[in-house]
């Protein structure tokens, strides 16, 4: 996809995206904003992997983006500063391909930059927009290195590894502990890239601390054609609890994979951050291989009416509502207000904003926003579970919609 | 390591290496009569997939029923692309003809991301999901299916080259293309007819995998490199050749994907490839175009 990054009429957005009237007929005013446009607007890069292995979980991203984008640009635009203008680029699953688009978008001379979607792509892309002075916001990606490395431009405003992993083994042990304890072995299979690789490590030092024994930890690439083998060693180790971490297609392979096989283990399929698990499209397509899968994922606030909007908004496109769309409109909101309280569209004031941002008009159950060194305080991930042909959400209980069905029925 | 798991492992790997013999048997033929590889190969396979999702998704026709649809309509595309595309704009050059395969993947993966998006796309059909119990194991209804289409195909393929007037020709044109011209084989027709047999090879396999696997418009990537594998291994050039090549790899795959771990499996392929590149250069069975 040849000059992927480039400045977008509202026409050529509007058709990359795939949104059509209903984005605009429905007007939604999201915060920030009211009244508006006296600036002479402000360019923002977005940027996701819309091609290559990741470029589903891209154009999902890129999809919350233009609805966040459309229903600012809706209401006016930004307060003192105008309208957004996006400037879209594909970081072409690759981290490579994602600096440089960085470097084109810096060229084009975008204000800020939101998105980067995997771990690998964000780590690199946002130390590129750091030798520019380039405020960064994170939509997905998770390492923890991507806020370690004291980078003053970068901020994640989703949960990384540590608060994910320190969450999903503290939910585990609890619903382990109210059924009685019926679960002990672990058997770990991630995709090994640096997503998958290192929550594995942190799952390996941590469930041992939990008093469970992991069996093994298996790695696998991306694509990977073939889960025979992985399921074989599954069965051969019948574990309690399989933790699935991979995207989504691998995922999806995995899943039918092992009810093929006949592979259901004693307690449950826990995922942590598992690229289907909690995926509307999985639930709809495979809803038995999907049956009574937990997840400990990235997943909206069932109780704002700002996020039960975006859900209708999203479906009535005809697409799914994925982490990817949520997360992305939330921070193309969170940077719009920082960029009205700038009052500006220069990046060095940006980023003073959205270091003391303390922005709630999003739709994650996270309250507002505070980042420390980039991180966002408040951000933690959610447990769900497929029961039925519905994902519920299992804790935490403040909005729990069902109760854990933990053990799984084997048969 | 079990012993228990060593039995399935090898079946399964026997099973999915019939795929990728069925894949990489387009690509042999190709590289036989036009001596090029067809780097479009991966591209046309993802486009066959699309093919036989739409098939069953609006007209509810199975993939196994599609075969009959999509085998003699991907033969057509494949002789159009070589007769009015790949022939005429690379004029003979062995280097623009690479060029323009690769151009040709460049234009139809992108197309499809931008008609269809990067959506993972499956269908669910009956038997998706159905085995057969062997030996204290489940074998895939679909895979052994998938099987028995691969080894059709390479025999069909087989008689066709051996026996028929059109296989003489696509031979004759393989070994000594001027000689053919002389005794007044029409080349251009024969270079399209293998083009065709090789994008209708694609339209098969790809009916063959998807009640099992997945389509999005890089899922041809993920096959790629192993069917050139497979031909190498096998033999460039050879039918029977890419029969055995596809199990050979499909097996080393397997049992390194169990002994080394999946991400360190596919390492297996490649030391392999090295050693048969090394001790027997015209692949497995020697093959000569």
């Amino acid at each position: 996809m040849p000059n992927n990054s480039k400045r977008f009429t509202r026409r050529k957005f509007m058709q990359s995206t795939a949104l059509t009237a209903i984005a605009s007929a429905t007007g939604v005013v999201a915060a920030p904003s009211i009244l508006r446009a006296q600036g002479g607007g402000v360019k923002i890069g977005f940027l996701q992997p819309v091609s290559g292995a990741l470029a589903y979980s891209g154009q999902q991203g890129r999809l919350g983006a233009s609805i966040a984008v459309d229903e600012i640009n809706a209401a006016g635009g930004i307060r003192d500063v105008g309208k957004i203008e996006p400037v879209l680029g594909d970081a072409q699953s690759t981290p490579e391909g994602g600096n440089a688009e960085v470097e084109k978008m810096n060229s084009a001379g975008v204000s800020a930059i939101v998105g980067g979607y995997g771990s690998s792509i964000c780590l690199a892309t946002s130390q590129t927009a750091a030798r520019y002075d380039l405020p960064y916001l994170v939509d997905v990606g998770v390492t923890d290195a991507i806020v370690t490395r004291g980078l003053k431009n970068t901020f994640r405003f989703g949960p990384g590894f540590g608060v994910i992993t320190k969450t999903a083994l503290a939910n585990l042990v609890a619903i382990n502990e109210a059924a009685g304890k019926p679960a002990k072995t672990v058997m770990i299979v991630h995709e090994d890239s640096a997503f998958g690789s290192g929550l594995a490590k942190l799952l390996n030092e941590q469930l041992p601390l939990q008093e469970f024994q992991v069996l093994e930890t298996i790695p696998h690439p991306t694509p990977t054609r073939d889960f025979n083998n992985v399921v074989l060693k599954i069965k051969a180790a019948d574990p309690d609890i399989v933790i699935p971490a991979n995207y989504y297609n691998e995922y999806v392979l995995l899943a039918r994979t092992m009810q093929q096989q006949q592979m259901r283990p004693k307690a449950a399929i826990y995922s942590v951050l598992g690229g289907a698990a909690s995926s509307y499209k999985f639930v709809k397509e495979f809803q038995q291989a999907a049956q009574y899968i937990m997840d400990c994922n990235h997943w909206f606030d069932p109780r704002n009416a700002k996020a039960q909007a975006l859900k209708s908004k999203v479906e009535a496109q005809g697409q799914f509502f994925t982490y990817e769309v949520y997360l992305n409109y939330s921070c193309t909101l969170l940077l719009a207000d920082a960029i009205e309280r700038a009052k500006s569209s220069d990046r060095g004031r940006i980023i003073e904003a959205l270091s003391n941002s303390s922005f709630g008009g999003h739709v994650m159950p996270y309250g507002p926003t505070k980042f420390v060194n980039g991180q966002n305080q408040g951000a933690v991930p959610t447990n769900t579970q497929v029961i039925g042909s519905d994902i519920q959400v299992i804790l935490p209980e403040a909005f729990a919609s069902a109760k854990a069905v933990y053990p799984m029925p084997r048969a | 390591m079990q012993l228990s798991i060593l039995f399935p492992a090898i079946v399964n790997g026997i099973l999915n290496g019939a795929l990728y013999a069925l894949i990489a048997l387009g690509l042999t033929l190709v590289y036989g009569v036009l001596h090029i590889i067809n780097f479009a190969h991966g591209t046309l396979l993802t486009a066959a997939l699309f093919a036989a999702f739409f098939l069953y998704r609006i007209f509810g026709l199975d993939p196994y029923i599609s075969v009959l649809v999509l085998t003699p309509a991907f033969f057509l595309i494949g002789y159009a692309l070589q007769r009015f595309v790949i022939g005429p704009v690379s004029r003979g050059d062995d280097s623009n003809i690479l060029l323009v395969t690769l151009g040709l993947a460049v234009i139809i993966e992108n197309g499809l991301l931008f008609a269809f998006r990067g959506d993972t796309r499956t269908i669910d059909v009956a038997y998706g999901f159905a085995v057969v119990p062997f030996a204290g194991m489940f074998i895939s209804v679909p895979r052994l299916v998938g099987f028995a289409g691969a080894v059709v195909v390479t025999l069909l393929l087989w008689l066709l080259l051996g026996l028929s007037d059109t296989g003489k020709a696509i031979r004759a044109v393989a070994k000594e293309k001027l000689g053919a011209q002389l005794s007044g084989i029409d080349v251009p027709h024969i270079y399209a007819l293998t083009f065709g047999l090789g994008a209708a090879c694609v339209a098969v396999a790809a009916c063959l995998l998807i009640p099992t696997y997945y389509v999005n418009p890089h899922v041809g990537n993920a096959f790629v490199l192993i069917a050139f594998t497979t031909v190498v291994l096998g033999g460039m050039g050879s039918i029977p050749g890419a029969l055995i090549g596809g199990v050979f790899v499909g097996l080393i795959e397997s049992l390194c994907g169990l002994y080394l771990g999946e991400s360190l499996g596919q390492i297996g392929i490649f030391l392999m490839f090295i050693l048969v590149l090394l001790l027997r250069p015209g692949g497995l069975l020697g093959a000569r175009a």
